[in-house]
């Protein structure tokens, strides 16, 4: 599966001696591009629905985003190592659960939401050590996991279930109110998704990530302590998806054994969509966060313009294949872009009149 | 790759006592000295001789045609899925297919049509949900990862668009004698005939034809497939049709099986049969694996599901099965290599002087 | 043998060294000691065991017998970084780089200057990276990403990132296979600054020339055991061709004058947009055509685009006067051409599959019967041309990652001649292959010649290209600028047209 970008992707990059930062030119306008898509679909919905951006409006659209960008930020660290975590989904569903089982029998909300991130981290922690010390191939292991742990959350749950009421009101409101449009979610979100970038771009562990999901075999020559780092992507992804789950609880009040179920596929989209390949060492976070927006938008967009609700799936499915399709595109488009433009201005720095001293033997 | 013995490669890695980084750690498909599809098998023959041994309606004819019924539809996606994943793609569309060719037979079958033309039809129909996937991926060069998680939203859409959430199941019982009647005389329900044909097409295409060659060496390494003149696009587009058409075969059998045709039938299917593919030791980063091993990788947890069930163990407990079962299949072979490394060390180190091996 | 070393006790060492990979035992009791100021050359055939006793230096392998010593104190490396961490940089003989990062950072990975709260200095890494560039007369964007790179520009990376450590070990393997003279006068000026500053050098490299102008010292390998150590000095050349192969040399460019048949490879104004224009240029059977020029002048590329892997914008490409398709090596191989790429690891080889099938890979059809493959011919077919091209394998279905570079280099040339092509494109065909079997391959290639293929070879080794060619093309920064006969064709010449430099006398 790794190898599905690998061929065409060598084959499009700009080729010739580029101009500066063309790397970073091309990046970033790829994450235009989701925006733009983004940006179009959200004003077009609004000349359809005039409440549809209304404060509430927007304050949904960012609750619905928030936790699925927490989970994706997390995903991302892992993809970027060229791994993957399929079982954020079933780690959310347990992690919620256990978080309103703390909150049902009185519990302190700060300590179920401690509890909630420390059954993540135990999570990220076994399929960290399975993935690096085990060495065995995290689609698999993971997806293992993601079995595991729902088996073992259905089991523990049974046909309990947590609602609404149960909880603190403090809780709920936690997850519904905010400043003005921004809810406190998005808030966290937010605060999470800035770290994870700085902590990427601007630390050697970081950076480290990034090297050692472009090639394990150039990471290992230079040094790069590869296990250490894997774990640290798993652990943060397994926190993330713990946070994550504690604030469903708080957003949603409901939770049962079926929680979460088919999540990790949600969050793999918003991740690929963000760009973030999954051949390793490319992508940002922001990227994912972005993708994660679009997802949730598309979700609430549809009802808004008053679309059936048999038709939200299908539509749901074109526009993610529209979404990568015009990202892609505009790849290509910027690629060829700048190779012309990297040719002319080499032509251009030689004598524009070659002398040619073509003889024919 | 069947005249790559698993030993030598163990050997050659066993011997690097630096420890390769993870993601580049590739199963050799080799445990110890035993190929990993081989310790599948195994297991699988294991399984049932104790099922047969231990579990009294295990045996049954029923129980027995139960079990390749239920475990038909995996086996069959696994075949094309088998070969799309070693040539390094993935596809998780194939539920939805086989959904939507489902839906699309009902509600056909409500507008009055002949069963007779409308199989032609859906299996046309996944021939088209198989290219979509395809064009987008190899004319585009988008990951098969995020294309097929958008067409597997978009064809179940599009069933409910066409079947709502009504059922159909007023089929003729012929029919459904077809898809879940009995050999007489045997335990194997009539459709394992069509799978099993297919299977030997799959299995000869695979491991004993230029294409199945070609299909491991893009899995591998595409640019220098490509550079070897295979066409690298080509090869894809038409494993991505053929995992399409028999997705849609599938869901013809899934409704005829379980007489109803719904929307959502197959829904989550991609995960069971991917998890069985990997199960069998096929490699998602391409290049390697056996169709012998993803089949016993199918039968496998088919069988042990049947199992389970019939000794009573909870649906949510055979869900823990099979992921420990998933993350056994990893840790298995990697503990052989271990092992191997430990037992070769401790051989080099006693050993002489002897000349180098040379061509 | 037994010759003065320096005084002094050596920086780095290897003291009875052995290591097996399964049967193969690619060293035997091999001694090693590298001291400051001098630089040391490895000589021997391809698979004598120069690689692993340089991954042993680096702390890539350990070994089975015998020990390390660095300063005179045994010392275990448990992997590169505690090499690195001891001083001792490595240029390995393939390039490792991230593709997916930029060129600066790749150089710095992990030891990236700082700057406050511990943030990577990003502008200090990039200016770092452009003054080593300046150093080594690099024309790379240090922004750029790594992927896409020419092997050559990788190989130019990887030594930037080795110089950029200011090791009191520096450790080069054939770090000069791809580049041509003047990025190697380069490297070797750098080198001898090293060398006056008191670092140890070891370097390994095919072009014994090289050897005899850099170094003082030499040990010579063969089948992983140690042949000698000696002082440069008073050492030829054959001299040291017999130690390496055990026998004397027969001549290294066994060029016969050609028969030149009709054109049999004809390309006409060729243009791919920012990559190269308006190539023209034939090639007629039995006649072997070079393409000259510097690293980034648009060889490979060419042939790239000639082959049909990279498609052209415009002009076209005939093969016996039938015009191909462009975009398609499938119809390219067809019409009877065949392509030995320039980066075997990536190009020319599956690195996952055995030698067997990575030959086989080219002869699909041919060991096809009746829809099923010939697992017998198949491998009969492997066998012939690795044999013939004296391929040093334990068994044909071990990987071919096993093989060391120059035998990988030998499969994908079994690969292509077993195709029997009537036009041959041959991207740096002896890029690291001994000069035992080089004289091989020139030999092959003349032959080939003389029974009426069309052979097109691209090579940074000059004297390659003059010992071969019938006629030489030189192309610079995207075009080709001169068409020089074999009589004509001499260093300056060539050198001349290469850098674009006018032409003295037409
Ligand atoms: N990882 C490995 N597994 C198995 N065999 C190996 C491995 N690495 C090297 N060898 C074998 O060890 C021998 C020595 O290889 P090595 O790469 O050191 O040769 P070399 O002298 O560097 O040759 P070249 O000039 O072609 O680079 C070869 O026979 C090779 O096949
Ligand atoms: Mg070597």
């Amino acid at each position: 599966m790794t190898t599905a970008l690998g061929g065409s992707a060598q084959q499009d990059a700009p080729a010739g001696s580029g101009r500066a930062g063309l790397l970073d030119q091309v990046l970033k306008i790829r994450e235009l591009a989701i925006g733009a898509v983004l940006v179009l679909m959200l004003a077009a919905t609004e000349l359809d629905n005039g409440s549809f951006l209304s404060v509430q409006g927007i304050k949904d659209l960012l609750l619905n985003a928030s936790i699925l960008v927490l989970v994706a930020t997390g995903q991302a660290l892992v993809v970027i190592t060229r791994n993957v975590d399929l079982s954020v989904g079933s780690v959310l569903g347990i992690t919620a659960f256990a978080a309103g089982d703390i909150l049902q029998g009185g519990g302190n909300p700060v300590l179920a939401v401690l509890a909630a991130v420390g059954l993540g981290i135990a999570f990220g922690l076994l399929n960290g050590l399975l993935v690096s010390i085990g060495q065995v191939p995290a689609l698999v292991v993971t997806l293992g996991t993601l079995y595991i742990v729902r088996g073992v959350d259905s089991l523990w749950v049974g046909s309990r279930e947590i609602t609404a009421n149960n909880l603190p009101a403090s809780y709920s409101g936690f997850g519904h109110d905010g400043l003005w449009a921004i809810p406190y979610l998005g808030l966290l979100a937010a605060a999470v998704l800035v770290v994870a970038a700085l902590y990427l771009r601007h630390y050697r562990s970081g950076r480290e990530l990034y090297a050692l999901g472009s090639s394990p075999e150039a990471a290992r020559l230079a040094g790069v302590p590869i296990r250490r780092r894997v774990l640290t992507a798993y652990l943060l992804c397994g926190a993330l998806a713990g946070l994550a789950g504690a604030l469903y609880l708080a957003r949603f009040g409901n939770v049962d054994s079926g929680t979460g179920t088919g999540y990790e596929l949600t969050v793999v989209s918003a991740v690929v969509v963000g760009g973030v390949a999954f051949t390793g060492g490319s992508g940002s976070v922001h990227g994912a966060a972005l993708g994660a927006l679009l997802l949730t938008s598309i979700n609430s967009v549809l009802p808004a313009i008053g679309v059936s609700s048999v038709w939200v799936l299908a539509i749901d499915g074109v526009l993610l294949l529209a979404a990568i399709t015009v990202d892609r595109l505009t790849a290509l488009r910027v690629a060829r872009l700048l190779r012309n433009r990297a040719a002319a201005t080499r032509s251009l720095r030689d004598h524009p009149a070659q002398t040619r001293s073509l003889r024919h033997g | 790759m069947a005249d790559l013995t698993g030993a030598d490669l163990t050997a050659a890695k066993a011997q690097d006592d630096v420890a390769a980084p993870p993601s580049a750690t590739r199963r050799g498909g080799a445990a110890g000295l035993v190929r990993w599809d081989t310790v599948v098998g195994a297991l699988l023959a294991i399984l049932l001789l104790c099922s047969f041994g231990f579990v009294g309606d295990f045996g049954h004819t029923l129980n027995l045609s139960f079990l390749i019924g239920n475990t038909l539809p995996m086996a069959l996606i696994a075949l094309p899925m088998t070969m799309l994943v070693a040539a390094g793609e993935i596809d998780l569309s194939v539920g939805s297919v086989a959904g939507l060719s489902g839906a699309v037979m009902g509600s056909l079958w409500n507008a009055g049509m002949a069963i007779e033309t409308i199989i032609p039809l859906c299996l046309l129909l996944g021939l088209v949900c198989g290219l979509v996937n395809g064009l987008l991926v190899t004319r585009l060069g988008l990951p098969s990862l995020a294309v097929t998680i958008g067409t597997m939203a978009a064809y179940r859409g599009i069933a409910q668009i066409v079947l709502g959430s009504n059922s159909v199941t007023d089929f003729l019982q012929p029919y459904l004698d077809f898809g879940s009647g009995r050999i007489p005389g045997t335990f194997l329900p009539y459709a394992a005939i069509p799978w099993a044909v297919l299977a030997v097409i799959a299995v000869l295409v695979l491991h004993a034809t230029g294409v199945g060659r070609s299909l491991f060496a893009v899995g591998a390494s595409a640019e220098a497939a490509w550079f070897a003149g295979i066409r690298v696009k080509r090869l894809r587009l038409s494993m991505f049709a053929a995992t399409g058409v028999v997705s849609a075969l599938t869901g013809v059998f899934w409704v005829l099986h379980y007489a109803s045709a719904r929307y959502d039938n197959a829904t989550g299917l991609e995960l069971s049969v991917i998890a069985a593919v990997l199960l069998g030791g096929v490699d998602f980063d391409g290049g390697k694996g056996t169709l012998g091993g993803a089949i016993a990788g199918v039968f496998l947890l088919g069988t042990l599901q049947n199992t389970m069930s019939l000794v009573d163990v909870s649906a949510q407990s055979q869900t823990v099965v099979t992921g420990v079962l998933l993350v056994v299949s990893v840790l298995g072979p990697r503990a052989g290599r271990q092992l191997a490394r430990t037992v070769a060390r401790r051989r080099s180190a006693g050993s002489g002087n002897a000349p180098v091996t040379s061509g | 043998m037994t010759h003065s070393e320096p005084d002094g006790v050596p920086v780095l060492a290897l003291e009875g060294v052995s290591r097996s990979f399964g049967a193969v035992r690619a060293l035997q009791d091999v001694s090693v000691r590298l001291f400051p100021g001098e630089a040391h050359a490895l000589a021997g055939e391809n698979g004598a065991g120069k690689s692993t006793l340089i991954k042993t230096l680096a702390g890539v392998h350990r070994p089975d017998k015998g020990r390390v010593l660095l300063d005179g104190r045994p010392v275990v490396f448990h992997g590169p970084a505690d090499a690195r961490d001891a001083g001792v940089a490595v240029i390995y003989q393939e390039p490792t780089l991230f593709p997916d990062l930029s060129v600066a950072e790749n150089l710095f990975m992990g030891r990236q200057p700082r700057r406050s709260l511990g943030r990577v200095d990003h502008a200090a890494v990039r200016s770092a990276t452009a003054r080593l560039f300046q150093q080594l007369g690099v024309d790379l964007d240090p922004d750029r990403p790594a992927r896409g790179l020419s092997i050559a520009d990788q190989q130019l990376v990887e030594i930037a990132k080795a110089l950029s450590f200011d090791a009191r070990v520096l450790i080069m393997d054939e770090p000069t296979a791809a580049l041509t003279g003047s990025e190697v006068a380069r490297l070797f000026r750098v080198v001898r600054t090293l060398l006056e500053r008191g670092a140890a050098v070891l370097f390994i490299s095919h072009r014994l020339e090289e050897v005899f102008a850099l170094c003082q010292r030499v040990t010579t390998l063969r089948d992983g055991r140690l042949v000698s150590s000696e002082p440069v000095a008073g050492l030829t050349e054959d001299g040291l061709v017999r130690r390496m192969v055990g026998r004397d040399l027969d001549e290294l460019y066994p060029k016969q004058p050609a028969e030149l048949g009709e054109v049999a490879l004809s390309v006409r104004r060729l243009t791919r947009e920012g990559v190269f224009t308006d190539v023209s240029f034939d090639v007629r059977a039995g006649e072997i055509v070079g393409l000259a020029g510097l690293v980034g002048a648009g060889r490979s590329e060419v042939a790239r685009a000639v082959f049909g892997v990279d498609r052209w914008d415009a002009g076209e490409v005939l093969v016996d006067g039938v015009a191909l398709t462009r975009g398609a090596p499938s119809k390219a191989i067809a019409a009877g051409m065949a392509l030995v790429p320039e980066d075997r690891r990536a190009q020319g080889l599956v690195m996952e599959m055995s030698i067997a099938r990575n030959i086989g890979l080219t002869g699909l059809r041919a060991t096809t019967t009746a829809g099923l493959m010939n697992r017998g011919a198949e491998r009969d077919r492997a066998l012939d041309w690795a044999v013939r091209l004296q391929v040093k394998f334990a068994r044909l279905a071990d990987t071919v990652g096993t093989l060391s570079g120059g035998n990988q280099q030998k499969v994908v040339l079994a690969k292509w001649l077993a195709t029997g092509p009537r036009v041959l494109i041959v991207d740096e065909p002896t890029r690291g292959i001994d000069v035992g079997t080089k004289a091989e391959v020139h030999r092959l290639l003349s032959h080939l010649a003389g029974q009426g293929v069309a052979v097109l070879m691209i090579s940074s080794d000059l004297p390659e290209i003059l010992g071969m060619a019938d006629r030489v093309l030189v192309m610079h920064e995207g075009r080709i600028t001169a068409e020089i006969p074999r009589a004509e064709a001499t260093e300056e010449t060539v050198m001349t047209a290469a850098t674009g430099r006018e032409r003295s006398a037409a």
